[in-house]
């Protein structure tokens, strides 16, 4: 099995908290992994890290087998949907010109109908990204993420607010990405059942790494779903 | 109106020069607007105010002191407000001020040469010379290639910081290159409507033309091609009529602007 992402011993100290404390784990080709963990988990901190937003950390993070301090290449081969895309609302630009942003070969134009077609929204391609609702603009970003074929694609708690129907068709589509294209997905989310239905690894986060591995051995064993879940219990009363 | 005026070679030099830095400040002003950096030509303009003063001081051609002067505190802000978190309207004032502050005391100790200063604070595009008129057109050349070459990065860093950085892109250097392009365009800009003026030629045919919902390519065309008009029209229209041709270029600009709001509350442009 070809590691895509290794980390190792990775600490995150904030100036009044400690956002990640000695996480530790591998991510497989092909992996669907669901992170779970409570806010202030350090869901957050661990992505930002990931794609170099972050460079405050101990520890090592590798992509490729390659440290990411030595180069940034990794980037490349790497699709990011963040968790609410922040633009003005009347910001000048259309679908296709937001996808268009994403594309590094300029000149590989029929890309950009082909994953606007995959993704249902060829339709809005004229369309201003402002006017869209939450779900469409998702999608788009969607679309803008997998422009370059990336083999690794990672999504931060990617429905907040967003139309139920919206995220069945998302779940559809991650599925579909995941079975057929054999993307890695890198998913952080609050939803269990969701997780259950659709990552094969999971990670639970509580700064610490309280559990990683196959997702199936998570949700079949009610003892550690307890422990997870008194531990978010605990955190979110602590955080209130 | 009489075609003479089309036949003087003034005429001609006003004419073009004015085009191309329309075409010029719309396409640069788009992006400080869509930055939410709309104010940052007015700083820079007032900044190389300060440099103006001092090239009249020490004798050298005031537009050069005024480039070298006002990239370098654009610059300088920028870098600041970074590293000590100000925010963005608080140093754009910073450096407004500070130019004008600069400009006031040199032009104390000078003993004072108002004439010069005016022509530069309300512009003299029909004064420009076939040298000016060349820079001019250069530097419009020279921006516009840049722009043209780094159109993804640029617009992507604008539309969104976090996620370009993660696309790979340097959001860094491309904030300091547009930094660096504004200032270039502003001072530029000075000969057609002068220091007080320019952010309405940056701003407002920007503002009017993201009004009418379209993509970014037809935005921009729109905004050029307002700006291109207002500034024609402007200076033949103050040229007849014996007016100032940055007030009238203005003016007309504002006239779009309202235009198109008169047509949008009518429901006139759909939504997309």
């Amino acid at each position: 099995m070809l590691k895509v992402v290794e980390i190792n011993n990775l600490t995150v100290q904030y100036p009044d908290v400690k956002a990640l404390d000695d996480v530790s784990f591998v991510i497989n080709q092909g992996d669907f992994l669901g992170i779970i963990g409570p806010n202030g988990a350090g869901k957050s901190t661990l992505f930002d890290s990931m794609l170099g937003l972050n460079t405050k950390y101990e520890g090592t993070i590798k992509f490729f087998g390659k440290d990411i301090r030595k180069s940034k290449n990794y980037l490349k081969e790497i699709g990011y949907v963040p968790q609410k895309p922040i633009f003005e609302k009347n910001f000048p630009v259309t679908v296709n010109d937001v996808v268009r942003m994403g594309l590094r070969n300029e000149s590989d134009e029929n890309r950009i109908d082909e994953i606007l077609q995959q993704l249902w929204i060829h339709e809005l391609s004229n369309r201003r990204i402002g006017e869209l609702s939450g779900g469409q603009q998702q999608r788009v970003f969607i679309a803008k993420a997998l422009v370059n074929n990336p083999k690794i694609l990672i999504l931060d708690e990617p429905v907040t607010g967003i139309d139920q129907q919206s995220i069945e068709l998302f779940y559809s589509i991650l599925r579909e990405l995941n079975s057929k294209q054999k993307i890695t997905i890198i998913w952080s989310s609050h939803d269990l059942d969701a997780v259950n239905q659709l990552a094969d690894h999971v990670a639970c986060l509580n700064r610490t790494l309280f559990f990683h591995g196959e997702s199936k051995k998570f949700f079949s064993d009610d003892k550690l779903i307890k422990q997870y879940s008194e531990a978010s219990m605990q955190e979110h009363m602590h955080h209130h | 109106m009489s075609l003479e005026i089309l036949t003087y070679s003034f005429m001609h030099r006003a004419l073009i020069s004015g085009t191309a830095i329309a075409i010029l400040c719309s396409v640069v002003g788009l992006f400080l607007v869509l930055r939410r950096y709309s104010l940052f030509g007015d700083a820079i303009a007032h900044s190389s105010f300060g440099g103006i003063a001092l090239g009249l001081l020490v004798g050298v051609y005031p537009l050069w002191t005024a480039y070298g002067v006002s990239i370098v505190s654009a610059l300088v802000i920028t870098k600041l407000k970074d590293k000590f978190n100000i925010s963005g309207d608080a140093s754009i004032a910073v450096l407004l001020s500070s130019g004008i502050a600069i400009g006031l005391v040199i032009i104390g100790f000078s003993g004072g040469f108002t004439i010069d200063i005016f022509s530069f604070l309300f512009g003299s595009i029909l004064l420009v010379s076939v040298d000016d008129t060349i820079l001019i057109l250069s530097l419009t050349g020279a921006i516009l290639i840049v722009i043209l070459l780094l159109y993804r990065q640029i617009l992507y860093s604008t539309f969104n910081e976090e996620q370009a950085k993660v696309s790979g892109i340097p959001v860094e250097k491309i904030n300091y290159l547009i930094v660096f392009m504004a200032g270039i365009t502003v001072v530029t800009s000075i000969q057609l409507v002068g220091i007080l003026l320019i952010s309405a030629l940056l701003v407002i045919p920007n503002v009017t033309a993201i009004m009418y919902g379209k993509g970014f390519k037809f935005t921009a065309i729109i905004s050029m091609s307002f700006s291109v008009f207002s500034v024609i029209a402007g200076i033949l229209i103050s040229y007849v009529f014996d007016i100032t041709p940055a007030g009238t270029i203005v003016l007309l600009s504002i006239g779009l602007l309202a235009g198109t709001m008169v047509i949008k509350s009518a429901g006139l442009l759909s939504k997309n």
